[in-house]
């Protein structure tokens, strides 16, 4: 009885450790999913927050200048 | 100079709303590892060639300044070389990105990627130099003569080491070019307009970014 026991139990550890080598380790792929387009996206939004950023920086600068000017 | 500007203005926001609807919209060719961020040949490359186009404006109003000694013509190349510098770093950001997703990591020791940031370098000591020196005729001078080196090195580091090399980049070091990729010419319809696009805005920003200095300086 208890060599069945044991030898259940082996086998189901086996069969549980078999089962979960097969599912892929869970990690954080969103970029990777719907075949990379938000890698696009992504670069997309680099782009509108750097030329945003520009302008913040020329705003400021002539802003600056116009103050300097005016005192 | 008004006129053109506003048109040039206009023009690029028409082309950059058809680039980025029909950008995502548009059947691109399937393939492996590259997937959908194929469609980032729509927003990286032309920051590069608005990027050349701009430095070469920077150039051409460098030596104009050398030649005519007229300060209006200084600030139009610092204008177009600000300007440019910005669209490199995009240019540099969105292609680190797209790496990551495809070469599998942010940098590789590619020619062009390497020269791009002795590009983005060298073009940042030319801002340093202009604003290390406080005489205004010294610091125009000294920095379009740099500019005229500048330039030079960029078409060697960019245009011509890479394809002498072994690249990961499309159409270097021997590899094939996008255009292989793009058999039924279906990119063309979108890849053209955006280049063209992105360049007129670029030449916009520049123009904005000189009137600006010229208005307020």
């Amino acid at each position: 009885m208890l060599k069945r026991v044991i030898s259940c139990f082996i086998f189901s550890v086996f069969f549980v450790s078999q089962i979960t080598a097969q599912e892929d380790p869970q990690m954080a792929e969103a970029l990777r999913e719907s075949g990379k387009i938000y890698v696009v996206v992504l670069c997309l939004l680099i782009i509108f927050v750097g030329l945003f950023s520009y302008l913040i920086v020329l705003d400021r600068k002539f802003s600056k200048k116009i103050k300097d000017k005016n005192e | 100079m008004g006129r053109t500007n506003q048109l040039l203005a206009v023009f690029s926001f028409g082309l950059l709303v058809y680039t980025i609807y029909f950008g995502f919209i548009s059947s691109v060719p399937a393939r492996h590892i590259l997937n959908e961020s194929i469609r980032n040949l729509y927003f990286h490359v032309p920051m590069w060639f608005t990027m050349f186009v701009l430095l070469s404006f920077g150039l051409y109003y460098a030596l104009l300044f050398l030649i005519k000694k007229e300060y209006t013509l200084d600030a139009k190349a610092i204008a177009f070389n600000e300007t440019a510098m910005v669209f490199g770093v995009l240019g540099l950001l969105t292609g680190m990105l797209w790496a990551k997703y495809t070469w599998g990591s942010w940098w590789v020791s590619d020619p062009k990627l390497n020269g791009s940031a002795i590009t983005l370098l060298m073009y940042g000591a030319y801002f340093l130099l202009r604003s290390s020196i406080r005489d205004e005729r010294l610091k125009a001078r000294l920095s379009n003569v740099y500019v005229v080196f500048c330039y030079v090195m960029w078409i060697v580091f960019l245009i011509v080491l890479p394809r002498m090399t072994d690249s990961l980049h499309p159409g270097n070091g021997g590899n094939p070019g996008f255009n292989s990729y793009d058999l039924d010419h279906s990119m063309r319809l979108v890849f053209y307009p955006a280049v063209i696009g992105w360049i007129c805005f670029g030449l916009w920003i520049s123009n904005v970014r000189f009137k600006l200095s010229q208005t307020y300086a």
